[in-house]
């Protein structure tokens, strides 16, 4: 089974978000980039699938600038076995135009699955990995949280709300990993070496004209001061007030129904 | 703009979230607009989409959509796409909305405003906000030309109902002979008969506070009090530790929400929880430590224990909703 995993490499999840200068980008000084959350489930799950098959290989697959090569390093130091750079130039492209340059990528590539995390950790967009599918032609199963693969076809569950679904698609097909998958591996001392030596192939982005510009990233306004409620610990309180739990709570209901008329 | 909005049902039920997104478009159109269905036994069900602003109703009514499926629903939104040619399409962001809108664009080429929290016309520009980085920060997004389409955020936009409107006019969607590809082959309720975090207008989470899986049923009790609106929440260090499904988890890694009430106990407020319900429009913080970072996004604040506290909430809730 051979599978291309597409891996975006963004801010940290711990990363405190400044907007740039120009009023539309984070400001990335002192941003500290990691491979997308989602997208290490993709990759555990198409490594140990080739593990399991004794067969076929696993691609990693990125577009952005420079920086996005080390992450397809850090994804070959766990057991990828080859990567594509496709080399942003710079250019704001939205999902659609991402998708446009990964599937064209992809397509003459002997592939069974093509792997995305359910989600961009920051744009949070959930857009590229079905619009590829659609792109290519093939089925796609989106959040999947249990991934089987059998003879010529896939058999997954789903989360919705509430519920899994379970899906059956054939091959080849596109599939969006959730958390619940799997647990990812560390790279390890051995894998970091053996990553230096694997190939990356390079491409230059095409440009599309975007369908959705993003005019203006602005900090969400600071909240106002918590009210606190006094006593509510029986042992040491805030502002010193005698402790009185029930009393708080009662306070507190009261400010919920009748202040925040939420109740 | 003419726009025409996708319908969530499962199982006969309209969800919420789909009745949001027709409001707003009948909002935002200034008057009636067009929506489409796709299900089995459903025709009773498009009626009713008249009373939340649809003035005609595309329907795809047969055997092989009981099931969600792309190409199946995917289908019959295209074809209403089709007949109708709207300006835009509204599509709820809930886990069928995301599956179908990026598949749907990409065929029409298109773009999406996804999850949007705030939607407007300028002229010919359809223009939202959304929260990225999990709402640390806010885009401003717009789709200037073309067939515009946008996901809405559930519970945030208003389902405005009159009960007075007209039966909204029905055409029947022929789809032809479907060939299904990713197939639904059953469906398991992972939670019971819980209401999902994402669609809860009251979440009360749990975090480390509550010191091990057998704190759960003072969290469930104080959720049950809040009524049959409310749902459970997690942070993610407990999903971690083990003491609850990934389903339950707010956060950066989880889901995000934005109920009218969240009520965060024994949650110090990691920067990754927060930006999962900072958009929420009351924070309760009930917390041990009142230097815990959750209180400073909060409304309201207690630094109490949770265990004695919480059960003391939750009778006061109950007291109060029975006056």
């Amino acid at each position: 089974m051979n599978s291309i995993v597409c891996i975006a490499y963004v801010p940290d999840t711990e990363t405190k978000i400044r907007v740039a200068a120009d009023g539309k980008s984070i400001d990335e000084s002192d941003v500290k980039w990691i491979v997308s959350p989602y997208d290490e489930y993709a990759l555990e799950e198409a490594i140990k699938t080739k593990e399991s098959k004794g067969a076929g290989a696993v691609t990693v697959l990125s577009l952005g600038p420079e920086r996005a090569k080390t992450g397809i390093r850090e994804c070959l130091a766990r057991g990828a076995d080859d990567g594509i750079w496709i080399d942003s130039k710079g250019d704001a492209l939205d999902a659609l135009g991402v998708a446009r340059n990964i599937a064209a990528a992809v397509k003459d590539l002997p592939r069974d699955v093509v792997w995305f995390g359910q989600k961009g950790v920051g744009f949070d967009e959930s857009l590229v990995g079905p619009m590829v599918a659609e792109l290519l032609g093939v089925p796609h199963v989106a959040n999947v949280v249990k991934f089987e693969a059998g003879d010529g076809k896939v058999v997954c569950e789903r989360e919705i709300e509430g519920a899994h679904e379970h899906v059956e698609a054939p091959l080849p097909c596109v599939i969006t990993a959730q958390k619940g998958l799997n647990e990812p591996r560390y790279a390890s001392l051995k894998g970091i070496m053996a990553a230096k030596k694997k190939p990356i192939q390079e491409r230059a982005a095409e440009t599309f004209a975007p369908k959705t510009t993003l005019t203006r990233l602005e900090l969400p306004p600071p909240p106002k001061p918590c009210h606190f409620i006094p006593g509510g610990d029986p042992k040491s309180s805030a502002e010193g007030a005698a402790a009185d739990p029930a009393g708080a709570a009662r306070e507190l209901a009261r400010l919920l129904r009748e202040e925040a008329k939420v109740i | 703009m003419k726009f025409l909005v996708f319908i969530e049902q499962r199982d006969g039920k309209i969800r919420k979230a789909s009745l949001e997104a027709l409001s707003l478009a009948a909002r935002l159109a200034g008057g009636p607009v067009s929506a489409v269905i796709a299900g089995k036994a459903i025709g009773e069900a498009a009626k009713e989409l008249g009373k939340f602003g649809a003035a005609k109703v595309y329907v795809a009514d047969r055997d092989d959509l009981a099931l969600y499926s792309n190409r199946g629903y995917g289908g019959a939104l295209q074809a209403a796409r089709e007949k109708e040619s709207p300006d835009a399409v509204l599509i709820a962001a809930t886990s069928m909305g995301k599956d179908l809108a990026p598949r749907f664009a990409a065929k029409n080429d298109a773009g999406v405003l996804a999850d949007v929290m705030d939607l407007r016309v300028e002229g010919d520009r359809l223009v939202g906000v959304r929260p990225v980085y999990s709402g640390k920060a806010r885009a401003t997004v717009e789709a200037a030309s073309g067939l515009r389409v946008a996901t809405t955020r559930p519970n945030v936009f208003p389902a405005e109902k009159n009960d007075g409107a007209a039966e909204p006019a029905i055409e029947a969607l022929d789809l032809g002979a479907l060939e299904i590809r990713a197939r639904v082959t059953g469906i398991t309720a992972s939670g019971g008969k819980e209401l999902d975090v994402t669609e809860a207008d009251v979440v009360v989470s749990g975090g480390r506070g509550i010191k091990g899986p057998e704190g759960w049923p003072i969290i469930r009790d104080l959720v049950d009090a809040m009524g049959s609106g409310a749902a459970l929440g997690a942070s993610r260090a407990v999903v971690d530790a083990g003491w609850i499904d990934h389903q339950y988890q707010v956060g950066q890694t989880g889901k995000v929400v934005s109920p009218t009430l969240y009520v965060a106990c024994g949650i110090s407020g990691a920067i990754q929880h927060l930006a999962g319900m900072g958009t929420s429009k009351v924070i309760v913080a009930i917390n041990k430590d009142a230097d815990a970072p959750i209180f400073k996004v909060a409304t309201y604040g207690v630094v109490a224990d949770l265990f004695p506290f919480v059960p003391e909430l939750a009778k006061a809730v109950r007291a109060i909703k029975s006056e």
